[in-house]
């Protein structure tokens, strides 16, 4: 199987569940054919509304429609989603616990080119504090097309964060859960718990680190939101130190929640790597971005080893 | 059905009620709620089609208060209509209670959506009449705005988007009491020429006198019977309507009467 964007598996999802489910509407902000629901829009243009330029309104359509007995999913970039359109989330859709599922494309520095404007980096952190919220960031395609049927199944109020680039691809050694984060790699001197494309990064740092015989526990933490605090907390107590990796601001994204979650049970050391407490910027390219906050598996690995050795 | 002299009749026990209420409450909107009265008087007695005893029926008509701070009207009116016991009124605004400062829908029978934060109201409305329109639905949504919300941008984002769905179930009507929280709305940010620019948004627009049940549901009739066109209805108003010293009065906008104040406005309401 080729690597596939997280959106575009949106796309493909959107039309196979639309065939069956009758129920479900899609709604976009003039955003259709970058967040890939325009492959819905053309297969099935009754159950397909675009709105224009006005995130607002997205939500509150959506709101509207899930009130009028619709599944709804609704997407833009997810800066504009959630920065333009909290007041409606929070008040609205997740307040009423309404059944729509906000799937975001270009999270997290992958609008990389766009610049400031348009990176997510602050998108996780304003989804997780709202009371009934669900916040996941899958991985890759598939990953994406489990987090949506589990959505659809769920039901309620969903924050789905996916990615521009082009993606990796997971080792299929686990069955997704939601809310249930997922040992990638047993180890025992630390941990690296991840999301998004920085579980791969996390992976590949573990690598490195293996051969300097230090032994990384890696986990993918798609549902920041209920966190998998059980999970977390024995991995706590049998490293004894945690890295988290995410391709967001340092605050309060799924750093901030997991440091709440062990300061609250089982504190040990966390270190969080991520976007430090600036805008960004423009960036040609997503990896040469990666490394300037210092987020690619070599610059993980020796800062790991480095923060390690100090103990 | 109720004639003409009960609704006017209903629109005065309503409003004491609402005085009463937020009096007791120590707080709430008393100035936008009696200038909204008269409008949701004539709805929930002669235009919604609804059943208080199931208020999730399928085939009920929306109604949507945009205009959350309203909620004491809004109240009122459930409670006289069936909705819950009037005993509620007692508690609004208590901590846990069934009728919260702003209309919450998970804890209020008849409240569609939860509101309070503005301009919000319209897109919702849209939505479900969007939603109507799939199912191929007859039901009606009606949508409650205030005229200081009409500041919000999004209402206007709602006004575009219905006008382009061609959501002909769908009525706005606009309180246009005139008075916002700072002061006359043509003072803050002028809304004039207001029925033009729903008109340019490309709405069907009736204006009428806000207070006058006639007026109000020979304009919800119309609505009704205009095609391919959503509706808006710009209602005419008096902030604090009913009540002479409450009547364009920009602090009742978010204040309630003292104990005194509300002895003197049951007396002039339920006196004439």
């Amino acid at each position: 199987m080729s690597a596939k964007a997280t959106r575009e598996a949106y796309g493909e999802w959107l039309v196979e569940a639309g065939k069956t489910n009758k129920d479900i509407v899609v709604i976009d902000a003039d955003l259709a054919e970058s967040t890939k629901t325009i492959i819905f829009g053309k297969a099935y243009p009754d159950r397909f509304f675009d709105v224009g330029a006005a995130e607002q309104n997205l939500v509150d359509v959506a709101a509207g429609l899930a009130i009028g007995g619709k599944k709804v999913f609704a997407s833009s970039f997810a800066y504009f989603l959630t920065g333009r359109a909290w007041d409606q989330i929070r008040n609205i859709v997740a307040h009423d616990n309404l059944n729509v599922i906000l799937v975001a494309s270009h999270g997290g520095l992958s609008a990389a080119a766009d610049g400031a404007s348009h990176l997510a980096l602050q998108d996780v952190a304003l989804m997780r504090v709202i009371p009934n919220m669900c916040v996941v960031v899958p991985v890759d395609a598939e990953e994406t097309k489990n987090t949506l049927n589990a959505a659809i199944a769920t039901g309620g109020p969903f924050y789905i964060r996916l990615r521009r680039d082009k993606e990796l691809i997971l080792p299929k050694n686990y069955q997704f859960k939601l809310g249930k984060a997922e040992i990638m790699r047993d180890g025992s001197d630390l941990t690296l718990a991840a999301f998004g494309p920085m579980v791969d990064a996390s992976l590949k740092a573990a690598a490195i680190l293996k051969e300097k015989k230090i032994d990384a526990r890696v986990i993918n933490v798609h549902t920041v939101k209920p966190l998998d605090s059980e999970t977390l907390v024995s991995a706590a107590k049998t490293t004894g130190i945690m890295f988290t990796v995410e391709d967001h601001s340092v605050l309060g994204g799924l750093g901030g929640a997991i440091a709440e979650a062990l300061s609250d049970k089982y504190p040990v050391p966390v270190h969080r790597f991520g976007v430090p407490d600036v805008y960004g910027g423009s960036s040609r390219n997503f990896e040469s971005f990666l490394k300037e906050f210092s987020l690619t598996p070599d610059q993980i690995a020796a800062t790991v080893e480095k923060t390690v050795k100090k103990q | 059905m109720v004639n003409d002299e009960e609704l006017r009749k209903l629109s005065k026990r309503i409003r004491v009620d609402v005085l009463r209420a937020t009096t007791e409450a120590g707080s709430g909107h008393p100035g936008g709620s009696l200038s909204a009265t008269d409008i949701l008087v004539t709805l929930y007695w002669r235009v919604l089609k609804h059943d208080s005893k199931n208020p999730t029926w399928p085939d009920r008509d929306w109604f949507i208060l945009s205009k959350g701070h309203a909620a004491p009207a809004l109240y009122t009116v459930l409670a006289e209509r069936g909705y819950f016991p009037k005993e509620q009124l007692h508690h609004l605004r208590e901590y846990d209670s069934l009728l919260q400062g702003h209309p919450d829908a998970t804890r209020t029978p008849g409240v569609e959506v939860s509101s309070g934060s503005l301009g919000n109201g319209l897109s919702i409305s849209s939505g479900i009449a969007s939603a109507l329109k799939i199912d191929g639905k007859s039901n009606r949504v009606y949508c409650l705005l205030g005229d200081g919300e009409c500041d919000e941008g999004l209402v206007w984002e709602a006004a575009m988007f219905a006008a382009h769905r061609k959501l002909d179930n769908l009525t706005a009507i606009v309180d246009r009491n005139g008075l916002q929280i700072d002061g006359p709305t043509e003072k803050v940010v002028s809304l004039e020429p207001l029925y033009d620019k729903w008109n340019a948004f490309n709405w069907h627009v009736i204006r009428v006198n806000g207070h006058d049940h006639v007026q109000l549901l020979a304009a919800f009739e119309e609505a009704k019977k205009f095609k391919v066109k959503p509706t808006v209805i710009l209602a005419d108003t008096i902030k604090g309507k009913g009540v002479s010293f409450m009547e364009g009065v920009v602090g009742f906008h978010g204040k309630a009467c003292t104990p005194t104040e509300l002895d003197a406005a049951c007396k002039e309401l339920e006196g004439d």
